[in-house]
């Protein structure tokens, strides 16, 4: 199969339009950190849109993790990243040459711009041919470069240019500079003046000294003097030079666009398994999911927020997996219990998770399996807006409206404690209300609250609970756990703690 | 070009580090005294005789071919100081010529000007040092001279210093700079190569057959050139970097010999100022009388301790009269522990001791008519000191602190004095805590000097008869008068204290 592209194996599939908008529920998420970390250090490539666009195919995302797996070779990875290397230099030489102003500097920037372009072309069908690939994207991409590297345009390209920088490299001039006059001539062999005398002080030598050299900028301008120099030697070598002027001439569009958009799309893959490094290095795993357009009973193991962990790492504070799994009917994680306790992060995961495999990346945990869905909502707490005229409560509820109407069964939807503005008794009401409208959707969804009642409400729920440390209640573990939802469970482990337990209580007042 | 004449074959580092014991040292040597009288005054010098008496040399070799030196410094004194003053003056001058160029980045030119300057004057001292070498090199019998006198002739032949002067005229550039250049990035000049201009030594007619020759066979080689405009200013700018690039390496090459060839004066003065130091000091004895000698060290392995009329040098140094020496023999002891009256010269005959161990392992004349000594590898000090006055922690806490210091840096075959120590205490606590110490360092092969008054301590091992522990005493005639010597004898109960309080309070009936 041709190739077409490294982010898409079928030409129907591509992007038709890039996107710059990062989609609604990202926020809520987190996932705008996330994206932020991952693509920092990488704006040249304006990696977003890759990761702001969903795949809708569970073959597309295959095609993905069959190369990100290819690319989990150290190997392979290097290899890239010498690629990409030599590719930036070679447009940073492109850059400077269109800032220069003789005409001179610039036809040499730019011929070593195309040196540096051969040069990565080369090495990397030789690095590919030594590389066991698997993946069919690798694969259409060696034959493809290996074909194009043997073509006469390349190899032709390559031999000129080599030649001309050869040619320059031998050039070799002199300079008398006496009062105000420069004279440039060739150099006739003269000995090395400095070495001479160097040698001729050399027992003195001591310790190290001080080096009293004179910085000179090494910036590529030159001044007219220097300039001036230039075209002299231009006439004392006129074969070279001319040869120099024919090839910038001929060679103006030399770059090909299926490899410097390799160059780009590559990318997408290096800067994710570079975000990965930082985990695994942490000792967190990540794993290649199952994705099922079927099966919605999904599960992760040792899961973990990816924008929390992010910043965790960076404090060097530990990190706390999660694990979560829903086996036949069940559809819906309620989590309640005390607050602070990772509920937000927990929700967050289970949406991070699935749109991480949405867009053919391993996620974090030691296995996942998750479901392809056609869209993600989000529903989290906000700020009142002052130019919103509508209540806070008849806010949420439009809004809850308005995901219910456009969600399908194949939707996720994640609820972040809605429902705090209003009494308990109407949050109860409500909150029954929309979970069987979810329910009957048979969606999959977390569901963050306070409302106890929502927990079992139907055997496609499922209950989850915040932890604490029962000796300590303040200190919590970040733990969420498949349990019955019992707000007496912290309330107990303070009173224990202050020795006013029902037992407790009997016990001091005996006496 | 070395001096070496502190070391056969390496410099001496003035900026070494010193043991960390070094302040106690000092302290409880009173050190100072002995550096003032090597420094009259000089900081200078003050700091290489601290640097070289407070940094012990272990190995016997070294020892001996300073002490061949100093001998040879004892002779010809005078010779010896105008070697230092050539090479104080020399480090002065260029001082005074570059004064200028502090807190500035030359231009390679300016900078070139100047280091050809310095290196000429150098020139001028490094002559003069040659003078010297070719004059009285015959005086001299000790390795370190000889081969520095030697070193002096083959380095600085007629011919070689010919060869430089020819150099600095050159480096004046009459002729213009010519150098080299290669295509760098962006067509960018670099490898800028400083080459020789034509050799102007010729006579005219030799050059006019030279241009001559040059004309009918030189193959023309095209050259053409650029000339600044007057009010071109940018390009007189450009046009002198250019030329910077071409003499930077030279200039840097010149600046930096001149530095080198400083350093060396920089060591010769460092290296003699140790020796300065010791004749000052001998000057001082020699006029009071006092005997010095040159020690005779022995192995580190071994354990040696003889010596006649060893007496304390610092002490002697504020004295008008001379000071008691003392006699011992103890040979093959690992323990020597002193009792005896207060007053009577125990503490002065252990600063004795340390301070001639000292002299001795930096290769100076012991303070004594004969000296033999073991090399220890370390010296250190442990005395009762004054109470804490930060009151941070008590007496005995504090000695134990400086004992635990102690043990972090002690080794095999290092010497320890121990001045009425662990005496914080009564005294059966004080002698368990000082028996206990002891006999692990002395299992450890550390050698160990110990005046005390802890009598049960003194008397444990006295009743042990060990073969390598001596006890000497602070001698007391009949009548309760002091002799301030040190005799060989058992610890006494008392240490006399009731004569001490009898003769202040004058009760002695």
């Amino acid at each position: 199969m041709a190739f077409h592209s490294i982010l898409f194996e079928r030409t129907e599939d591509s992007m038709k339009t890039e996107t710059v908008e990062a989609p609604g529920f990202f926020l809520d998420l987190n996932l705008d950190q996330v994206i932020d970390a991952i693509v920092a250090g990488k704006q040249e490539y304006n990696l977003k849109p890759f990761f702001y666009t969903s795949l809708g195919d569970i073959d597309a995302i295959k095609y993905r993790q069959e190369i990100m797996r290819d690319l989990e070779n150290e190997v392979l990875f290097e290899d890239i990243k010498s690629f990409s290397e030599k590719m930036r230099s070679m447009r940073a030489n492109l850059a400077i040459a269109d800032k220069l102003y003789y005409e001179y500097q610039k036809e040499r920037m730019f011929l070593d711009a195309i040196s540096i372009y051969c040069d990565a072309v080369n090495c990397l069908v030789h690095d590919l041919s030594l590389v066991d690939l698997k993946s069919r994207g690798f694969l259409a991409f060696r034959a493809y470069l290996a074909n194009y590297a043997e073509s006469s345009p390349f190899t032709s390209l390559l031999a000129e240019t080599k030649k001309l920088i050869d040619d320059l490299l031998s050039v070799k001039y002199c300079l008398l500079i006496k009062s105000n006059s420069i004279v440039v001539r060739k150099y006739e062999s003269e000995i090395d003046y400095s070495a001479e005398v160097e040698e001729t002080f050399e027992k003195f030598k001591q310790g190290a000294v001080e080096d009293y050299r004179a910085e000179y900028s090494d910036s590529l301008t030159m001044n007219h003097v220097e300039a001036g120099v230039l075209d002299f030697v231009a006439q004392l070598y006129p074969d070279i030079f001319s040869t120099l002027d024919d090839y910038c001439a001929k060679n103006a569009n030399y770059l090909y666009e299926t490899i410097s958009v390799f160059d780009r799309e590559i990318q997408f893959y290096v800067a994710y398994l570079e975000f990965v490094a930082k985990f695994r290095r942490a000792g967190l795993k990540f794993c290649y999911p199952q994705i099922s357009n079927e099966c919605k009973e999904v599960f992760d193991f040792e899961g973990f927020d990816l924008a929390l962990a992010n910043k965790l790492i960076n404090e060097n504070s530990s990190i706390v997996c999660n694990d979560f799994y829903l086996k036949d009917k069940e559809r819906i994680f309620v989590v309640s219990g005390p607050n602070q306790g990772g509920k937000t992060t927990f929700a967050r995961t289970f949406g991070q998770l699935h749109y991480m495999a949405s867009i053919g990346c391993p996620v974090p945990g030691r296995k996942a399996r998750l479901f392809l869905f056609d869209r993600v909502f989000t529903h989290f707490e906000k700020e009142e807006r002052i130019n919103n005229l509508r209540g806070k409560l008849q806010d949420d509820l439009v809004r809850i409206y308005d995901i219910l109407n456009q969600a399908t069964p194949k939707s996720i939807i994640i609820m972040n404690e809605i429902l705090t503005s209003t009494t308990l008794k109407d949050a109860v009401f409500l909150g029954k209300k929309i979970m069987k409208k979810i329910i009957q959707l048979d969606q999959l969804c977390v569901f963050v609250t306070f409302i106890d009642e929502l927990a079992c409400l139907s055997e496609k729920s499922v209950s989850m609970v915040s932890t604490v440390v029962p000796e300590n209640p303040a200190l919590r573990t970040y733990k969420i756990v498949r349990r019955p939802a019992d707000g007496l469970a912290y309330a107990l482990s303070i009173a224990e703690k202050y020795r006013l337990t029902y037992d407790h209580l009997k016990e001091r007042l005996k006496s | 070009m070395k001096a070496f004449l502190m070391y056969r074959d390496r410099d001496f580092d003035l900026q070494r580090e010193l043991p960390l014991n070094e302040p106690a040292l000092t302290q409880d040597l009173e050190l100072n005294r002995l550096l003032n009288a090597m420094a009259l005054d000089d900081k200078f010098l003050f700091e290489v005789a601290r640097k070289a008496v407070l940094s012990s040399l272990s190995d016997l070799d070294t020892i001996v071919y300073r002490q061949n030196i100093l001998e040879d410094c004892l002779k010809n004194s005078s010779i010896v100081k105008d070697i230092y003053d050539i090479a104080v003056e020399s480090i002065e001058s260029k001082k005074k010529h570059f004064y200028w160029f502090f807190g500035r980045h030359p231009s390679p030119s300016s900078l070139l000007h100047a280091s050809v300057g310095v290196i000429q004057m150098l020139v001028g001292f490094l002559k003069k040092l040659k003078n010297i070498a070719e004059e009285h090199a015959n005086k001299f019998e000790s390795a370190g001279f000889t081969t520095f006198f030697a070193m002096l002739n083959k380095e600085l032949e007629d011919e070689y210093l010919a060869r430089v002067q020819d150099h600095l005229r050159e480096l004046k550039f009459r002729n213009g700079v010519l150098m080299s250049a290669e295509l760098g990035r962006g067509n960018k000049g670099i490898n800028y190569v400083l080459h020789k201009p034509q050799d102007q030594k010729q006579s005219w007619l030799e050059r006019i057959f030279a241009s001559w020759l040059e004309q009918i066979f030189a193959k023309k080689t095209p050259a053409y050139t650029f000339r600044i405009a007057n009010r071109d200013e940018m390009g007189a700018r450009a046009l002198s970097e250019l030329r910077g690039k071409g003499i930077n390496l030279v200039a840097n090459a010149l600046a930096q010999s001149a530095d080198h060839i400083l350093s060396f004066f920089n060591l010769l003065r460092t290296e003699m100022a140790f020796y300065v130091g010791c004749l000052n000091l001998h000057d001082h004895l020699a006029k009071k009388g006092e005997p010095t000698c040159f020690p005779l060290p022995v192995a580190p392995g071994e354990r040696r301790e003889r010596f006649n009329g060893l007496y304390d040098v610092c002490l002697s140094l504020i004295l008008k009269q001379r000071v008691v020496g003392n006699d011992v023999s103890a040979d093959d002891k690992d323990l020597v522990i002193i009792t005896g009256a207060n007053q009577g010269g125990k503490s002065t005959f252990l600063r004795s001791i340390g301070l001639a161990q000292l002299m001795m392992q930096c290769g100076m004349f012991a303070p004594a008519e004969s000296f033999c000594a073991n090399i220890c590898d370390g010296l250190f000090t442990h005395y009762k000191r004054e109470e804490d006055v930060t009151m941070s922690s008590g007496k005995l806490d504090e000695e134990l602190s400086r004992m635990s210091d102690i043990v972090d840096n002690v080794r095999v075959n290092s010497l320890l004095l121990f001045n009425e120590s662990f005496a914080a205490t009564n005294e059966r606590e004080g002698s368990e805590i000082a028996g206990q110490i002891t006999s692990a360092l002395l299992e450890k092969r550390i050698k160990i000097f110990y005046v005390t008054h802890l009598y049960e301590f003194a008397h444990g091992f006295y009743d042990q008869r060990m073969e390598n522990a001596i006890f000497l005493r602070a001698e007391r005639q009949a009548d309760g008068g002091r002799t301030f010597k040190i005799i060989e004898g058992a610890p006494l109960e008392t240490s006399y204290g009731k004569d001490l309080y009898n003769n202040i309070f004058r009760t002695d009936n």
